[in-house]
């Protein structure tokens, strides 16, 4: 069965007469991951807030789990998991306390939260801090435990908000890996990030945000093909105006930014002509990605 | 606008609980210097002021002055403990602790959270007041057992004075403001409402102000139970006190969701 987990249609939502979401469309199936991939401002945290009824919009309608948002937001909250943007942990309570407390806000008894304690450690591996103070844990200790939380209603549907920023690479890996878990388990998971990544690896669908717009949706790879389509060549070190008109006439698009060209390419072998012997440059021949795909769509490069 | 007001308001009469469960989790990994601090500071103001102005002072209305100022020291007790709990700790996790913003990702409203905060806000000063109450009544300045009924006004005290600070923590940007709140409306209400000396002592002009404040109508509940008195107007008193406790719930509920949920 794939109805519909979150609908939203011609939403918007302005903050001081500014729109920061601007007619956002869009439909997430029950079981799939979609994301929100956008830079800082393009409004992915208030798209989220909106997801969990915390935040009322202008114009526009939102269903989630098929309660109308935000009036049903404390039924559809039921079903939901959350992981906020920024920590939001009881820093002086244990492991252990954290989960008993915000199991309780569930209205769930002491009896049946301890029961399913030690479960949640397992999920997140945090087995063996489960009575450390969470002001002593890892950033990454802290989101699992952030996620462990979010998992303590049983959740149909995961509202993530930047699950991985701040994280190195392993823990970043580590969550990816348990969210993958959990979508195989059939959870239904709508995350925001910056990291092309992240989006890449992890999302059936997703929708690029720019200043509040959704201006391009689909899966990663369709994106990658209808924008891009063609082999990527990145060249750094020279002047950027004069190794374009120099390249030109041998690709499909050039982008620049900062000190980068980016090429795109159909036919690789003749831009790699053109630069053989120039031994002051510096290039590397890539599929496309998703980074390319915003580039495109907006001439602004995302964080790595 | 009324639906969306409806939908911030308490779910269900047991809730808030869960809130209230919460901080009594935090408050108990610091219960004792918690209580001793709480302590400390009216009892020291309790002997300091009772026995060096009552040997200058001597009786008033019928009792000794220290047995007068007791009653008086727990209804401020009382005030000051749950303003205190209210715009600093309750702020706090309002604020830059951010705990509210996870409560109200589960099946919690605002109007859940608040009257939490607030029934932990009452429970706060009915241990301060309470525990000074007990002193006075073990030294002989407060009879025995009717002191018994000043405990429910101390906790309908802290409700009415968390319920007033509520707003007051709604509409401030900082922790800066707070300062005002107390040394222009709180300490005042210590003068006014006959804490330290008989209301009659003041102007007629004040007198009259005093009759309106939550303090005054506290401390007369409080007193008269604590000197085994009977009390005039308790009916008056305690509806008071529900006014002061219920109206500014409303209010700081409306402010909140135009804070938080914007
Ligand atoms: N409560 C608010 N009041 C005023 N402006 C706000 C409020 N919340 C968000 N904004 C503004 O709306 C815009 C979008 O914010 P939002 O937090 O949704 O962006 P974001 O995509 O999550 O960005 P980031 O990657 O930095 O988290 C920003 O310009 C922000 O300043
Ligand atoms: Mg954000």
């Amino acid at each position: 069965m794939s109805k519909a987990a979150i609908e939203f249609t011609g939403v918007k939502k302005s903050f001081r007469n500014k729109f920061v979401v601007n007619e956002v469309s869009f439909t997430v199936a029950s079981g799939e991951c979609f994301g929100l991939l956008g830079p800082n401002g393009a409004g992915k945290s208030t798209i989220a807030r909106m997801v969990l009824g915390m935040t009322r919009p202008d114009a526009g309608k939102i269903t989630v789990l098929g309660e109308p948002m935000p009036e049903r937001g404390r039924l559809a909250r039921k079903g939901i998991g959350v992981v906020p943007q920024f920590d939001n942990l009881e820093l002086d309570f244990t492991v252990r306390e954290n989960l008993l407390v915000f199991g309780r806000y569930f209205g769930m008894s002491t009896r049946s939260i301890e029961a399913i304690i030690p479960s949640l450690l397992e999920f997140s591996r945090l087995e063996s801090k489960a009575d450390a103070r969470v002001a002593d844990l890892s950033g990454g200790m802290k989101r699992r435990l952030t996620l462990a939380r979010a998992l303590i209603n049983d959740p149909q549907l995961l509202v993530m908000d930047e699950p991985t920023t701040g994280l190195d690479p392993h823990a970043r890996h580590l969550i990816w890996e348990r969210l993958r878990f959990l979508l195989a388990r059939g959870k239904t998971i709508i995350l925001t990030t910056h990291f092309m990544e992240e989006a890449e690896r992890l999302c059936d669908r997703l929708c690029v945000l720019d200043h509040g717009r959704n201006i391009a949706e689909g899966s990663p790879h369709t994106l990658i093909e209808e924008h891009i389509g063609c082999q990527v060549i990145e060249i750094f070190g020279g002047n950027p105006q004069e190794l374009s008109s120099l390249i030109r006439p041998y690709v499909q698009r050039i982008e620049v930014s900062g000190e980068t060209l980016f090429c795109y390419a159909p036919d690789p072998e003749q831009v790699r002509v053109q630069l053989r012997g120039r031994a002051d440059l510096r290039y590397l021949q890539r599929p496309p990605n998703l980074e390319d795909v915003f580039l495109r769509l907006t001439g602004l490069e995302l964080e790595k | 606008m009324g639906e969306a007001f409806a939908a911030v308001l308490p779910a269900n009469a047991w809730n808030w609980a869960a809130v209230w469960r919460r901080n009594y989790l935090a408050w108990k990994k610091v219960a004792l210097a918690s209580i001793l601090g709480s302590l400390a500071d009216p009892m020291i103001s309790l002997f300091g002021l009772g026995t060096g102005l009552g040997i200058m002072i001597g009786r008033v209305e019928g009792t000794s002055y220290i047995a007068f100022l007791a009653a008086g020291m727990v209804a401020t007790s009382a005030m000051v403990a749950s303003t205190f709990e209210t715009i600093y700790a309750a702020f706090s996790r309002m604020h830059d602790r951010r705990t509210w913003e996870a409560i109200l990702y589960t099946r919690l409203t605002l109007g859940d959270i608040l009257l939490g905060e607030l029934a932990w806000a009452a429970t706060r000063a009915l241990l301060a007041g309470a525990a000074i109450a007990f002193v006075a009544a073990v030294l002989g300045y407060a009879a025995w057992p009717s002191v018994l009924y000043a405990l429910p006004v101390i906790a309908l005290t802290g409700l009415a004075f968390a319920s007033l600070a509520m707003i007051v923590a709604a509409l401030a940007p900082s922790y800066d403001y707070f300062v005002f709140y107390q040394t222009l409306v709180t300490t005042p209400m210590m003068f006014l409402s006959g804490a330290f000396f008989p209301l009659t002592q003041l102007p007629g002009a004040l007198q009259q102000v005093g009759r309106f404040l939550p303090l005054a109508h506290s401390i007369d509940l409080i007193r008269p139970a604590m000197l085994d008195r009977p009390a005039d107007g308790i009916a008056l008193h305690i509806g008071a006190l529900c006014i002061y406790a219920v109206l500014p719930f409303f209010i700081s509920t409306a402010l909140f969701r135009r804070r938080l949920m914007r």
